[in-house]
């Protein structure tokens, strides 16, 4: 299921800026727990963001992205009101997808 | 291009194949499917460039063979000193028209691919992300413009390492 993301997306002069921030642990697979277990790799493969059904940015992580990963991006066109949904998979099969509208 | 290519086999075939009779018509078109799927899977996570140990390996495995030093099209902002490994922030802006795709990498992590952006046409060639470092390393960008590879790097001390252990 995953947890919620903070999305926010604000159109100025045609071009809507988007700003996502996911939760997720980003575990490397190489990080040793307090008894010296490896933590196993837990970690965003792929990202989505789509404007209105049509994909404006599509992003594929590795465990050297930080954790609770950030992005920011540019595309043209938006309108205040329209929607944006991103969506993400990580490498155990989780998913999770959120909308924001955008604002002016 | 492939697919392009990819089409018209499978629609000679189904040519063939309907003129043959039903169940071929059938088997063309999952041909068809199969060949979308194998499509689809290109864009997806790149297992090899992503496990890559070395910047060498990476580049092979995202298909970039001696990308073209380029500082001037590429910006790369990163911190010049990183107190905390665990967040370094990148922003890339390629003005190299055409640009398609934005690669970053950092040449002393374990796993020196971080992620891959993919722009498509109406999306800025730019992107803000946070990556880990363990060690002070340079962050490397790699433009994918018109089907040609450009890169730039820049070096970030880092402090406090953020690969935990």
């Amino acid at each position: 299921m995953g947890n919620p993301m903070k999305i926010r997306a604000a159109v100025k002069d045609g071009v809507t800026e988007v700003k996502v921030l996911m939760q997720h642990n980003m575990e490397t697979g190489l990080r040793k727990d307090a008894d010296g277990n490896l933590v196993p790799a837990w970690f965003i493969t792929e990202v989505k963001a789509q404007h209105m059904g049509r994909t404006v940015l599509e992003a594929q992580f590795g465990q050297s992205v930080s954790k609770n990963p950030y992005l920011m991006f540019r595309f043209k066109g938006g309108a205040a009101g329209e929607k944006i949904t991103v969506s993400w998979v990580d490498n155990m099969g989780d998913t999770r997808s959120d909308e924001a509208a955008i604002t002016a | 291009m492939t697919i392009r290519s990819g089409h018209e086999v499978v629609n000679m075939e189904r040519r063939n194949a309907l003129k043959a009779g039903g169940s071929f018509g059938l088997l063309a078109l999952f041909g068809a499917f199969g060949l979308m799927k194998s499509g689809v899977a290109l864009a997806a996570w790149n297992k090899p460039a992503f496990s890559s140990k070395t910047m060498d390996d990476a580049l092979a495995a995202m298909g970039a063979v001696a990308p073209e030093a380029n500082s001037v099209f590429i910006q790369l902002t990163v911190p010049e000193i990183a107190e905390n490994g665990a967040i370094v922030p990148v922003t890339v802006v390629s003005t190299i028209p055409k640009t398609e795709q934005v690669s970053i990498f950092v040449d002393k992590n374990p796993n020196v691919m971080a992620a891959n952006f993919v722009f498509p046409e109406g999306t800025e060639s730019m992107v803000t992300t946070r990556v880990k470092m363990g060690k002070t390393a340079n962050v490397v960008a790699l433009v994918k413009a018109d089907g040609k590879f450009y890169r730039t790097a820049k070096e970030v001390k880092v402090t406090a390492g953020g690969c935990g252990g």
